[in-house]
């Protein structure tokens, strides 16, 4: 029973909003939460099916939208299940309790009495009504009230199993799914200008030779923001390449030493905060000191598929927008604040998009598709971007410099721990600030101030000092956060925000303090936790990889690794395996994973093995490369990804634990993985790199 | 504008008036509506786009319309349907082999090339066969897994 509301249905209380069931024999479900990639559309689907007893045949997953979706903010932070998924298990619930109340009228027996069999209600001597049949919208038009008393897990039947993901089938069979594959009537299609580097001004257009090409009908200018409007793709993209000939641009920001990161993000204004601090009752003597800075450059979303939105603008006064956002509430306020226009004003539908990894093109298109309907007369306007765009445009991780010290007491023992981190802000999303973050919003001819990225509160997990604070417990420790203020580099959420460097440093580190105190890594770290589902992901992620009987020979390495994400979502830990000398060769990772209650387990193991070869890739390959003006690594020649000839073997140890509650899992095998790798390659090479990518130069340099 | 460009989609025969330098993949995607072709990067560095042209698997964006007379196109649509799908569209499925499934058209059409030349590829095949195209959300070893039960169920 649950006393009060899961969160995200207290604040969108009316059940009409979270689901309706169809004479026709379905049930329609309207998460507020999106799909990307992860297949949460598919975990809801199996909550729903499970409480109203339905086949999940029978359930119709409809996207979100600012029109009649729950406001659940958005679609990130590995927090779908937890949220939208108690949500919605508590909304059908409700509703099932709803419909056998009515049932039990209808049929003359007690609501005690009856069972439900996919949506057919059954009552005593083969009494029998159905969903389909009572199906009336008035019944839950109605607010969600507590005390509600959802299944108990040992009697769920879907929820739990690997039940195939509802939208494979459209991609397997190439039919129209994605926003870029959406068709409306009398579609536009336009392509926008990108200035020559961050922060340059147009200072001169000249239009004429665009507006010459045939099929261009409009090109749209209001200040630094240009763009053109043209009846088909190609006449919009030889229109972009006559603008791009006519366009004269100012100098822009100055951009740092790409070769040297660290040092600039120290020396750069900040924002410094004490994020924890502990002191020993009887602090112990320190005996030494041991001493490292580890560095993680800007890493690029690098979506498969370049950014994409559609605009129409049926009055002045009114906006709809198509888009494959995070969150479409976010956007329409983002929006509404950009055109001047009440929110009620905005529309925004969620259409599916590539693979999304955090804060994308994805709402700045959106803006750009809005600007460009301004001069189309009431048509829809499908704005992509190219590839050099979406990676030099979008918003990118934010680079970092991490300062680790460990004070040893004289038998060895870590008796105070410090750490210190450096990035920009972590988080510029739209709709949560007072101005719009969407790019175009700060090249407006009337501009809005450029939006300087911040980090979520540590309750939501923080941003750069997320998992900065070690689950190891030690004596003492000092942990603090300095948020560098100069952005010439725009950078927002991509997934696990400062997680990623934070837990490479800390279990790099661990590393180099087990080796100097002669001790194996997993003994050692096992010394400093307690938690008994830390240490159970360990042990089983060595125990699966052999790790006590791992070869150790030249050119080849076992390094282990474990972080719970935020410190509050799940557990996981990685042994990777890597060969190679210079040239570094992931070939096996480990992944145990406690993630609480799960859904769908094969769901589960697609995000953790996804998490680990992304991973992989930003460990080994991937850095955001710019000289003084602009970001120079825009193709995927000069931004490579992990591909399958290096892709490593991925082995999923899942620890099923239904009784308790659901723990985020879409960021969680990030982290270690990367640091398993770094930890892997010392142990095969006898060297440490301590900046991201562990690359060919890097492992050279740390050799010399 | 020329003369029309004569060539096959999907078994059509298909009569296409433009730019015989228009890229293959906007007639494809824009003229015939077969949206299930994606664009990726433009520049054939991705594979999102790949098409059968005469059985080999080939990146539609940067292939001009011209390159294709007389040829037989064929696109994920041209693959299988529901009700008759390739093996390898069942493989996928049965291995649950994506997670966004944006590169997923272009992947299986190098992987049909490859099943065309080589009924009953190694592991290692399938990789090399794939090495140009990019998965970004790491489906990688589904994709393979599923790749190789395609042969496997394809065998008579």
């Amino acid at each position: 029973m649950t006393a009060q509301l899961p969160t995200n249905l207290a604040a969108n209380p009316r059940l009409s909003r979270w689901l309706r069931f169809d004479a026709r024999g379905f049930v329609e479900v309207s998460p507020g939460k999106i799909e990307i990639g992860q297949g949460i559309v598919t975990a809801l689907a199996q909550i729903a099916a499970d409480e109203l007893d339905v086949d999940i045949a029978r359930v119709r997953m409809i996207p979100a939208t600012t029109a009649a979706s729950p406001n659940e903010g958005v679609t990130s932070g590995s927090l779908s299940v937890e949220q939208s998924g108690s949500a919605l298990r508590h909304a059908s619930a409700e509703a099932r309790s709803i419909y056998l109340g009515l049932a039990a009228q209808r049929l003359g027996v007690p609501a005690e009495s009856l069972q439900v069999e996919d949506g057919t209600i059954v009552g005593p001597g083969n009494l029998r009504t159905s969903y389909w049949e009572l199906a009336d919208d008035a019944l839950l038009a109605r607010d969600a009230s507590a005390g509600i008393a959802a299944k108990a897990p040992a009697r769920r039947r879907i929820a739990g199993t690997p039940v195939a993901r509802l939208d494979l089938p459209d991609k397997v069979f190439g039919r129209p799914r994605f926003v870029h594959d959406l068709d409306l009537p009398g579609l536009l299609h336009g392509r926008v200008l990108k200035p020559a580097s961050p922060g340059a001004k147009l200072t001169s257009l000249e239009e004429a030779g665009a507006r010459g090409v045939a099929g261009v009908i409009a090109v749209v200018r209001d200040g630094s923001f240009a763009g053109v409007v043209a009846e088909t793709e190609g006449a919009a993209e030889a229109g972009l390449a006559a603008l791009r000939k006519g366009a004269t641009w100012s100098a822009g920001f100055a951009l740092p030493d790409e070769t040297n990161i660290a040092a600039w993000l120290k020396s750069q204004p900040a924002d410094s905060k004490t994020i924890d601090a502990r002191e020993a009752p009887a602090a112990a003597m320190a005996a030494r000191t041991v001493r490292r800075q580890y560095s993680r450059p800007f890493i690029a979303h690098a979506s498969m598929a370049p950014s994409c939105a559609i605009a129409q603008r049926p009055s002045p006064a009114s906006v709809h927008v198509w888009s494959h956002c995070q969150g479409v509430y976010n956007l329409r306020a983002d929006l509404a604040i950009a055109c001047a226009l009440p929110p009620e004003s905005v529309v925004v539908e969620h259409v599916e998009g590539a693979g999304c990894y955090g804060h994308n093109g994805a709402d700045d298109v959106a803006f750009d598709a809005v600007l460009l309907a301004r001069a189309a007369n009431g048509r829809p306007v499908r704005v992509q971007w190219s590839r050099a765009d979406e990676l030099a445009w979008s918003p990118v991780g934010a680079a970092m410099a991490i300062d680790l010290e460990a004070d040893l007491d004289a038998g060895g023992d870590i008796v105070r721990w410090r750490h210190e981190v450096w990035s920009n802000g972590h988080v510029g999303r739209s709709g949560r600030a007072p101005i719009p973050t969407v790019l175009a919003a700060s090249q407006l001819a009337k501009p809005f101030e450029r939006f300087i990225s911040v980090d979520p509160p540590m309750a939501n997990g923080g941003g750069g000092e997320r998992n900065a604070v070690p689950l190891y417990e030690f004596p003492a420790q000092h942990i603090s956060n300095h948020r560098v203020l100069n952005m010439p580099i725009r950078t927002s959420a991509l997934r696990t925000l400062g997680a990623f460097a934070n837990v490479f440093a800390i279990e790099s580190f661990m590393d180099e303090l087990a080796a100097e105190a002669g001790e194996d890594p997993l003994a050692f770290r096992l010394r400093y936790l307690k938690d008994p589902r830390a240490r159970a992901v360990l042990e089983a992620a060595a125990a699966r990889a052999g790790w006590s009987t791992r070869a150790k020979r030249e050119g080849v390495g076992h390094g282990i690794a474990f972080a719970r994400y935020k410190n509050f979502g799940a557990y996981c830990a990685v042994v990777a395996e890597v060969e190679g000398a210079a040239d570094i060769r992931v070939r096996r990772l480990v992944a145990a994973v406690d993630a609480g209650e799960v859904i769908n387990p094969d769901g589960l193991a697609n995000q953790i093995e996804g998490g680990a070869i992304q991973a992989t890739s930003w460990t080994l390959l991937e850095a955001v490369h710019f000289d003084n003006q602009r970001i120079t690594s825009d193709s995927w020649e000069t931004y490579p990804i992990l591909r399958f000839s290096e892709v490593p073997v991925v082995e999923v140890e899942i620890i099923a634990r239904p009784e308790e509650r659901a723990l985020g899992a879409g960021e969680c095998a990030h982290p270690p993985t990367a640091a398993a790798i770094g930890n892997a390659v010392a142990a095969a090479l006898g060297v440490r790199v301590r900046d991201l990518p562990i690359t060919r130069e890097r492992i050279i340099a740390a050799m010399a | 504008m020329g003369e029309p460009v004569t060539l096959r989609v999907n078994g059509v025969e298909r009569r296409i008036e433009a730019d015989p330098a228009t890229p293959l993949l906007s007639v494809l995607r824009g003229r015939l509506g077969l949206t299930g072709t994606h664009f990726g990067c433009g520049t054939n560095q991705c594979g999102a786009c790949n098409v059968l042209i005469d059985g080999q698997a080939v990146a539609a964006c940067d292939t001009p319309l011209w390159a294709a007379t007389g040829k037989d196109v064929v696109t994920v649509e041209g693959l299988g349907t529901p009700e008759r799908p390739h093996p390898l569209q069942q493989a996928f499925i049965a291995e649950q082999a994506a997670q966004c499934g944006y590169c997923l058209s272009g992947i299986l059409m190098s992987a049909a090339a490859l099943l065309r030349r080589n009924p009953d590829p190694s592991e290692a095949e399938v990789r090399a066969a794939l090495d140009r195209n990019l998965c970004r959300c790491g489906a990688h070893n589904r994709i393979v897994r599923a790749v190789l039960r395609a042969a496997k169920e394809a065998k008579p």
